[in-house]
C-alpha cells in the first residue's frame, strides 16, 4: 500500500496581510491532519510558513537566500503534534514570496524521496498572492516559474495553490497581483497542479480537499454505441456523500486500566422461533422470505440464483434524445464520471468528438448500464457532456440514474390557476416578488457564487473532528458549538440581508400570513411530539406561540424569567430557536425562580405562582428532549452534591426536573411544609416518567407516581 | 465470491434503512372500488390500440387489475374491496339486491391485496356473465336502487378501522351520469333524496367518494346530473378532472391510473423566506427508487417466521452488555469515546426548518450537483393562512427570471442545502404531466465532491481533442440514433418485474414463472438499419482510422481475470443445476406460504 501514501508540504502564507484568513488556514489545515489521523494515519506532512520575521530552512543555509522562510515542522508521519503547531501558526511580519516558498517545498520532497519513493507528491500553497515576488537573477521570472513546473513534472509532484482574494484581502496592487496570478497560471498549465481562487472564509474551509480518497473505477470496460463500435472507457464517482464516520461500539465491562482490553463490542445475531423462543433456529435451518402483499414467500438461495434477472456486464447506448426530454429532477442518485480510458487517444478522441456533438446539439444519450458481472439489476441513465475547460484534462461525461416506472408517483396536484383569486399574488405581491428574487442574488456577476457546492464543506463533519480532537486533549470536552464561519452556511447572510433591506421589508409589508384558526390546536412549533399541544390550557401561552410559528422568532425578545409572568417568560425563552442556548438558560432561571418563590414565601402566598412554574418546566423539559448547554450540568452538580445518593442524569432534560422535585421534597421535609406538597398532589404534578421522556428518564408511570405519594404528607390522623 | 441476495438491488452505497427510503406503514389506505356492471358498461365502447375498441367495463377492470399489482409491491398495508352493482347476482352481507361483492379464498372482504386475488381477478371478464350477471338494478316500477346498495355495502366495509389511521375512499367507476333517468316524477324524487342522503352520510364518517367517469366518442359525461352533488364538487373541481368527451382511450386510462392514487405527504415543513415570513410546505416524494421489501427470515422446517435477537457481547470479558453502550473512535492511539447524546448534538445544527438563503441564476446548478432522488413541495394554507400566496409569487417570479432557490434544510439525519427549483405545470389531454410547484434537489458539499476527471494524464502534453470533422461525424451520428419521443419513466425495472414474478408463481403454487421482458436492452434491429449503420462507420473512421479493428483485437486479447472467469463457471453451473419445473415436480421448492 506504499503506494498510496502521500507526502505533502504545506505552504502557509502567515504574512500580515493574512492574518485576517489564519484561524481559518489553521482549521483547514488542522482539519486535514484529523482526518489523516483516521484515514491516512501513513501520509507524510510537512509544514512551511513564509512571510515570518525569521528564517529557517536548509537553503538559506546551504546557498543562502530564502529568507523569511521557516520549515515550522520536516515532514514526517502525521501525528497529534502536527495538529498543536497547524492551530498555532505564527503570525508573520514581512510580506512573504510564494515563489520562494515553492522552491523550498519541492527541496524537501526532493531531498526526503529522491529516487526511493515514486507515489504521490503534493505541494498545498495557501496564499492570497497580493506582494512581489523577488526578481530572479537569471532570465525572468516566467522563465525561473517555468524551470520549477519542469522540474515539479519530472519529480512527479502535484500542486495545489488556493488563492484568497476579494473580500478576504486587502485592495492590493493590481500589477502585481496580476503578474502573480500569470505565474501560478504557468504551473496549472505546465504540471499537474490547479489553483483556485476563494473570497469567502467559507469557500477557504472547503477549497481544500481535506480527505484524501482513492479512487476507485466503478466500471471499465466498453460503452458500447452499437455492436460495430465501442470505446474503451473507465467510470468514476462524481460525485458521493461523504458520511459521519461509524462509530464502533465501546464496552466498559473491562477495567479502563487493563493494557490490553480492547473494549471492542462484538454484536452476536440469535434467530429465534416466534412461538418459542427457547430454541434457538441453526442457520442452515433459516431460509429467506420475501414478502408478496401480506405473505411470505420462502426461496432458498439456490432457487433464487437460478430463477434471478442476470443481465450480462455492459454499458449500452440505447439513444440520443434532446436534454430537454430529462427534467433535473428525474436525476436519482449521486453522480458517475464517464472517461476515455486513460492514455488511449483514440477513445479519448471518439469521447470528445460526442461530448462536443452533444453540447452544440442539445442533446443527452440515455444508457443502460451493468457496471459488474453477477450484478443483478440494470440502470437506464442520462449520459450529459463535461467539456473540459482545461487543456490538460480530456472531455468526458457526467452520468445519472434514471427512474423506472415502478420509482414514479404520479401523484395529481392543482393547478395554481385554479386557487381561488384571493390566494393567487395581485400585482404589487408579484413585484415585491420579483425584486426579491432578483436581489437577493448569490451569484452576482463579477463576484464569486456564494455557497458554491465545490467550496462549502459539511458543518457536520467539521464539528465531528473538532470535537474528536478536543477529547482527545480532555475526555469530557462538551460539545463546541458549530464554527462561526460554518454557521453562515446555515443562516441567511446578515450582510446581504443588510443590503436589501428595503427589499426584504417591502416583501414583508406586501404578504400578510395568519395562522388558520380552525386549525389553531395544532401547531407549526418543530421538535415537539406531536398531540403535545392538545393539552395546553394556557390561553396568554398559546398566544404567544401563535405568534411565534409564523414570525422566525418571538416578536418581543424574551431573555430573561421576570416576575410578572414567569410562565409565560419561560414558554417564550424555550421556543426560541436563533440559540440552543435559550432552552438550557430558559431551564435554569426556572428552577431558580421556583426555589426563589418557595423560600421567600409568606405563609405560602408564593405556592400557587411556584406550582403552575412547575407544571411549566415539567412541560418544556418533556418537550425538549435534548442535552442543554454544560453549564446546565455544573448545576445538576450543585444538586447531585445536595441530594447525594441520587443519580444525576444530567445530559437528559427530564433529569433537571426530577432532581428539582426531590430537592424539594426534601426542602419540604426539613422545613416542615405541608401544605407545599399537598398542593402538588393536588394538582397531579408527579415526576416525568419513562413513557413521557423514553430516552431520558428511568422512571416508570407507576414509580413516578408513587414519588407523589411520597410527598404527600401523612395524614394527621 | 459469494453474492449476497440481500444486495440485489442496492448499490454499496444505498443503505435501504434510511427513512429517507422507507414507506410509511402508518398512512395506509382503505379502498372500495365500486364498479358499475349495468349492460350500458358493455355496451359502449371507445377506440383503442390499433382500432380495436375496448368496452367501458373491461376498461374499468384492467385499470383496477393493473393498481392491485401496484399496491402489492409499494403499498401491500393497503386494504381493498371489490364490489359491482347492477348485477344479476347478489352477494353481500346485507343481502341488498344488485350488489356483488369480489372476493377470494383466505381473504376478508376488506382486506390486503393477496396473490390470489391478482390472479383471479385478472380473468374474472370470462365468468362474471356466467357468475355474477349484469342487469340494471333501476327500472320503472320496481323501488330497488342499485346505486343506493352499493353506497351502503361500500360504506358496511369501510366500518373498519379509524380514520385517524387510514384513509378511506370509495371509488366509482361508471359510464352513466343519469343513473336515476329512466324513472319518472315522484319515485325519481325520491331516490335521487335519498341516494344523496346516503352518500352524504358516508361523507360525514371521513369517507371521501371519488367518482370515475367513462367517457363516450358521441357524448359528454354530464356531471352536474347527479354527480356533482352526490360526490359534493362545486364547479370549479368539475372542470378539473372530467376530460373532455372524445378523447382517446389512452388519456382517459393515464388519467384514471393518476387518479386511483391518493398523495402522501411526507412531512410538512416550515419554510423560512425571510425575518418574520414564514410559511407552511407539504413535501412529496415523487420518485424514489422501488425496492423488494425486507427479507423475513423463515424456518425451513416449520415456515413460520423467526425473530432476530440481537445481544451485545463485551469481547474483553464475554460479558452481556444490557445498557446502550459508548461509541468510540480510535484517534492520537487512544479511544475517544462519545456517547449517543453528544453524536445527535453534534449532528443538530440547525432547527429542522428551511431556510432560504438566496437565489442563483438556474445554470449554477450543475449535472454534477445531486447525490439523492429529488422532493417535491407544494405549499399548504391549512396552518398558515397566505402561504399558497407567497409560494405562488416566488414560483412565478423564478420561472420568469430563470433563478432556483438556496435553502438550507436541517433535518436530523443530514442537514444540507438544497436547491429549489421551479417548475411550470404542464398537462396534456391525459391530464397533468408535470404537476405545479418547486423540486428541492440536495447539493453535495465540498467533502462530497471528487475531482476524479484531473487524476489523468501524467504526460506534459494536452489533451488530445476531437477537431471539426470528429464532431460533425459525431453529430450526425447522434441524429441516426435519436429517440424521438424519449421520456423518463418508459421502462419497467427488468429485475423488479422478475422478482415478483417469480413471487407471483410461487405464492400461488404455479410451476411456470411468467416471462418477463426486459425492455431495456437496445434497439437491435434500429441500429441494423443501414443509414446507422453507415453514419457509425463513418464516425469510427473519422477517429480510428483504419486501426479499429486492431484495437479491437488487442482488446479481445484482454486477460480475463481468475476471479471473474471462476464467477462465470459458477453462473453457467448454477443455471444449468436447476431446472425450475424439475425442482418444483420434485417438491425440492416449498411452496407453502404464509398467511
Amino acid at each position: 500500500m506504499a503506494r498510496n501514501k502521500e507526502k505533502l508540504v504545506l505552504l502557509l502564507d502567515v504574512g500580515p496581510s493574512m492574518h485576517g484568513v489564519l484561524p481559518e488556514v489553521e482549521k483547514v489545515c488542522s482539519m486535514l491532519v484529523e482526518k489523516k489521523l483516521i484515514f491516512n494515519k501513513d501520509d507524510e506532512v510537512g509544514v512551511v510558513v513564509f512571510g515570518t520575521e525569521e528564517t529557517n530552512n536548509e537553503l538559506m543555509d546551504e546557498v543562502g537566500g530564502y529568507e523569511n522562510i521557516v520549515v515550522l515542522q520536516d515532514i514526517k508521519v502525521v501525528d497529534g503534534d502536527l495538529i498543536d503547531i497547524l492551530k498555532k501558526l505564527p503570525r508573520g511580519t514581512v510580506d512573504g514570496d510564494f515563489l520562494d516558498a515553492i522552491v523550498v517545498g519541492m527541496d524537501m520532497l526532493i531531498k526526503k524521496y529522491k529516487g526511493i519513493y515514486k507515489g504521490k507528491k503534493r505541494l498545498c500553497l495557501i496564499t492570497n498572492a497580493i506582494h512581489p515576488t523577488k526578481d530572479s537573477l537569471e532570465g525572468s521570472k516566467e522563465d525561473q516559474v517555468g524551470t520549477l513546473a519542469v522540474q515539479m513534472t519530472a519529480q512527479g509532484m502535484k500542486m495545489e495553490s488556493i488563492v484568497v482574494r476579494g473580500i478576504l484581502s486587502q485592495d492590493a496592487n493590481k500589477r502585481i497581483m496580476d503578474e502573480n496570478d500569470r505565474l501560478l497560471s504557468i504551473f496549472s498549465k505546465k504540471t499537474r497542479s490547479r489553483t483556485v481562487y476563494v473570497d469567502s472564509p467559507i469557500s477557504l474551509l472547503g477549497a481544500l480537499k481535506t480527505r484524501r480518497v482513492t479512487p476507485v473505477t466503478v466500471f471499465r470496460g466498453h460503452l458500447e454505441l452499437s455492436q460495430q463500435m465501442k470505446i474503451k472507457v473507465w467510470v468514476y464517482k462524481k460525485t458521493q456523500e461523504e458520511k459521519f464516520p461509524t462509530l464502533k461500539k465501546y464496552s466498559e465491562k473491562a477495567p479502563s486500566t487493563s493494557k490490553f482490553a480492547t473494549h471492542q463490542v462484538m454484536v452476536d445475531y440469535e434467530y429465534k422461533s416466534v412461538d418459542d423462543s427457547s430454541t434457538v433456529v441453526p442457520p442452515e435451518q433459516r431460509i429467506k422470505g420475501y414478502r408478496y402483499g401480506p405473505q411470505v414467500v420462502p426461496i432458498s438461495d439456490a432457487e433464487r440464483d437460478a430463477v434471478k434477472f442476470k443481465p450480462e456486464k455492459g454499458v449500452k447506448l440505447l439513444g440520443f434524445t434532446d436534454a430537454s426530454n430529462i427534467i433535473r429532477h428525474y436525476y436519482m442518485k449521486d453522480v458517475y464520471l464517464f472517461i476515455a480510458e486513460p492514455g488511449n487517444t483514440r477513445a479519448i478522441l471518439a469521447v470528445s468528438a460526442i461530448a462536443r456533438a452533444m453540447k452544440e446539439m442539445n442533446k443527452v444519450a440515455i444508457l443502460r448500464c451493468v457496471w459488474r458481472q453477477g450484478q443483478q439489476n440494470v440502470v437506464v441513465g442520462v449520459l450529459t457532456p463535461n467539456i473540459s475547460q482545461n487543456n490538460k484534462i480530456p472531455d468526458s461525461f457526467y452520468f445519472n440514474v434514471l427512474p423506472f416506472i415502478e420509482d414514479v408517483r404520479e401523484y395529481q396536484f392543482p393547478s395554481f390557476n385554479s386557487f381561488p383569486a384571493s390566494w393567487l399574488p395581485n400585482e404589487q405581491q408579484q413585484m415585491a416578488a420579483d425584486e426579491f428574487v432578483q436581489m437577493l442574488n448569490l451569484a452576482p456577476s463579477g463576484k464569486e457564487e456564494a455557497l458554491l457546492p465545490e467550496f462549502t464543506p459539511n458543518p457536520v463533519l467539521e464539528r465531528f473532528y473538532h470535537h474528536l480532537e478536543l477529547k482527545s486533549k480532555q475526555p469530557d470536552a462538551a460539545v463546541p458549538p458549530l464554527d462561526e464561519t460554518l454557521k453562515r452556511i446555515t443562516e441567511p447572510d446578515l450582510e446581504l440581508d443588510f443590503e436589501n433591506k428595503s427589499v426584504l421589508d417591502s416583501l414583508c409589508k406586501h404578504f400578510e400570513l395568519k395562522e388558520n384558526s380552525k386549525k389553531s390546536a395544532r401547531r407549526l412549533l418543530p421538535e415537539k411530539p406531536s398531540g403535545s399541544n392538545g393539552e395546553d390550557g394556557n390561553g396568554n401561552v398559546s398566544d404567544a406561540r401563535a405568534v411565534d410559528s409564523i414570525g422566525q422568532e418571538p416578536v418581543v425578545k424574551i431573555e430573561k424569567i421576570g416576575d410578572l409572568t414567569p410562565v409565560q417568560d419561560f414558554e417564550v425563552m424555550m421556543t426560541r430557536r436563533d440559540n440552543p442556548e435559550w432552552v438550557g438558560k430558559a431551564i435554569r432561571e426556572m428552577r431558580d425562580k421556583i426555589l426563589s418563590l418557595l423560600t421567600n414565601s409568606h405563609g405560602g402566598d408564593n405556592y400557587l405562582v411556584a406550582v403552575e412554574c412547575i407544571i411549566a418546566l415539567r412541560k418544556g423539559c418533556i418537550l425538549e428532549q435534548v442535552s442543554p448547554s454544560p453549564s446546565l450540568c455544573f448545576c445538576c452538580c450543585f444538586f447531585l452534591n445536595l441530594l447525594c445518593g441520587f443519580r444525576c442524569f444530567c445530559l437528559m432534560e427530564p433529569g433537571p426536573y426530577n432532581n428539582l422535585m426531590r430537592y424539594l421534597y426534601r426542602y419540604c421535609q426539613e422545613k416542615e411544609i405541608s401544605t407545599f406538597p399537598k398542593l402538588l398532589a393536588s394538582m397531579d404534578v408527579t415526576l416525568i416518567s419513562k413513557s413521557e421522556a423514553v430516552d431520558s428518564s428511568n422512571f416508570t408511570d407507576d414509580e413516578a407516581r408513587r414519588f407523589l405519594d411520597k410527598i404527600k404528607p401523612e395524614p394527621k390522623d | 465470491m459469494d453474492l449476497d441476495p440481500e444486495d440485489v438491488f442496492k448499490d454499496e452505497e444505498d443503505d435501504p434503512d434510511n427513512e429517507f427510503f422507507q414507506q410509511s406503514e402508518s398512512s395506509k389506505e382503505y379502498v372500495v372500488y365500486l364498479v358499475d356492471a349495468s349492460p350500458k358498461m358493455f355496451n359502449t365502447t371507445c377506440p383503442g390500440k390499433d382500432q380495436k375498441d375496448e368496452i367501458h367495463f373491461h376498461v374499468s377492470i384492467s385499470c383496477i387489475a393493473e393498481s392491485l399489482k401496484t399496491q402489492i409491491i409499494c403499498r401491500s398495508y393497503d386494504e381493498v374491496a371489490i364490489c359491482f352493482f347492477n348485477t344479476r347476482e347478489k352477494k353481500n352481507l346485507q343481502d341488498l339486491n344488485g350488489v356483488f361483492v369480489f372476493n377470494v379464498a383466505e381473504r376478508e372482504q376488506l382486506d390486503r391485496p393477496t396473490a390470489r386475488l391478482i390472479k383471479e381477478f385478472d380473468c374474472i371478464e370470462e365468468s362474471f356473465m356466467r357468475e355474477i350477471g349484469s342487469q340494471y338494478g333501476i327500472v320503472p316500477g320496481s323501488r330497488e336502487n342499485s346505486l343506493y346498495n352499493a353506497l351502503w355495502v361500500a360504506q358496511a366495509l369501510l366500518r373498519k378501522g379509524s380514520i385517524k389511521t387510514a384513509d378511506k375512499r370509495i371509488l366509482l367507476f361508471t359510464n352513466e351520469d343519469d343513473p336515476f333517468g329512466s324513472l319518472q316524477g315522484a319515485a325519481k324524487a325520491d331516490m335521487t333524496r335519498t341516494t344523496l342522503q346516503r352518500a352524504k352520510d358516508i361523507q360525514d364518517l371521513g369517507i371521501s367518494i371519488e367518482l370515475l367517469p367513462l367517457i363516450r366518442l358521441d357524448e359528454e359525461f354530464n356531471v352536474s346530473v347527479l354527480y356533482s352533488d352526490l360526490i359534493g364538487l362545486d364547479s370549479e373541481d368539475l372542470a378539473q378532472f372530467i376530460p373532455s368527451a372524445g378523447q382517446k382511450l389512452e388519456d382517459m386510462k393515464d388519467q384514471l391510473r393518476k387518479r386511483m392514487f391518493t398523495k402522501r405527504i411526507i412531512r410538512r415543513i416550515t419554510f423560512h423566506i425571510v425575518k418574520g415570513l414564514s410559511i407552511q410546505l407539504n413535501t412529496y416524494a415523487l420518485i424514489r427508487p422501488t425496492v423488494p421489501g425486507a427479507i423475513t427470515w423463515l424456518d425451513s422446517v416449520t415456515n413460520r417466521p423467526l425473530k432476530i435477537e440481537r445481544s451485545l457481547i463485551c469481547e474483553d470479558t464475554g460479558s452481556l452488555i444490557q445498557e446502550p453502550p459508548k461509541r468510540f473512535q480510535p484517534y492520537r492511539n487512544e479511544n475517544v469515546k462519545f456517547s449517543m447524546d453528544e453524536i445527535s448534538e453534534i449532528k443538530r445544527i440547525s432547527t429542522g426548518h428551511l431556510r432560504l438563503l438566496g437565489f442563483k441564476p438556474l445554470c449554477c446548478l450543475k449535472d454534477y450537483h445531486n447525490l439523492r432522488p429529488s422532493t417535491f413541495v407544494y405549499p399548504s394554507d391549512q396552518e398558515v393562512v397566505g402561504s399558497s400566496c407567497i409560494f405562488i409569487a416566488l414560483h412565478r417570479s423564478m420561472l420568469r427570471l430563470k433563478r432556483f432557490a438556496v435553502a438550507f434544510y436541517g433535518g436530523s439525519s443530514r442537514p444540507q442545502l438544497v436547491a429549489l427549483v421551479a417548475r411550470d405545470e404542464i398537462t396534456t389531454a391525459g391530464g397533468q404531466m408535470e404537476p405545479p410547484g418547486m423540486h428541492m434537489i440536495y447539493l453535495p458539499y465540498s467533502d462530497d465532491i471528487r475531482d476524479a476527471e484531473e487524476i489523468f494524464p501524467d504526460t506534459e502534453d494536452d489533451a488530445p481533442r476531437a477537431d471539426k470533422d470528429q464532431i460533425q461525424k459525431a453529430a450526425a451520428l447522434i441524429k441516426r440514433i435519436e429517440m424521438k419521443d424519449f421520456s423518463v419513466f418508459q421502462f419497467a425495472n427488468p429485475a423488479l418485474q422478475r422478482h415478483y414474478a417469480v413471487l407471483q408463481a410461487l405464492a400461488l403454487e404455479e410451476d411456470d414463472i411468467p416471462e418477463t421482458i426486459d425492455e431495456t436492452v437496445p434497439d437491435e434491429e434500429g441500429l441494423a438499419r443501414p443509414a446507422v449503420v453507415k453514419a457509425i462507420e463513418e464516425f469510427k473512421l473519422s477517429v480510428y482510422g483504419d486501426n479499429y479493428d486492431e484495437e479491437n483485437d488487442h482488446l479481445g486479447k484482454e486477460k480475463v481475470g481468475g476471479a471473474s472467469r471462476k464467477r462465470k463457471e459458477i453462473a453457467e453451473n448454477a443455471a444449468k443445476d436447476y431446472d425450475w419445473a424439475d425442482l418444483a415436480d420434485n417438491g425440492q421448492i416449498l411452496l407453502e406460504t404464509l398467511g
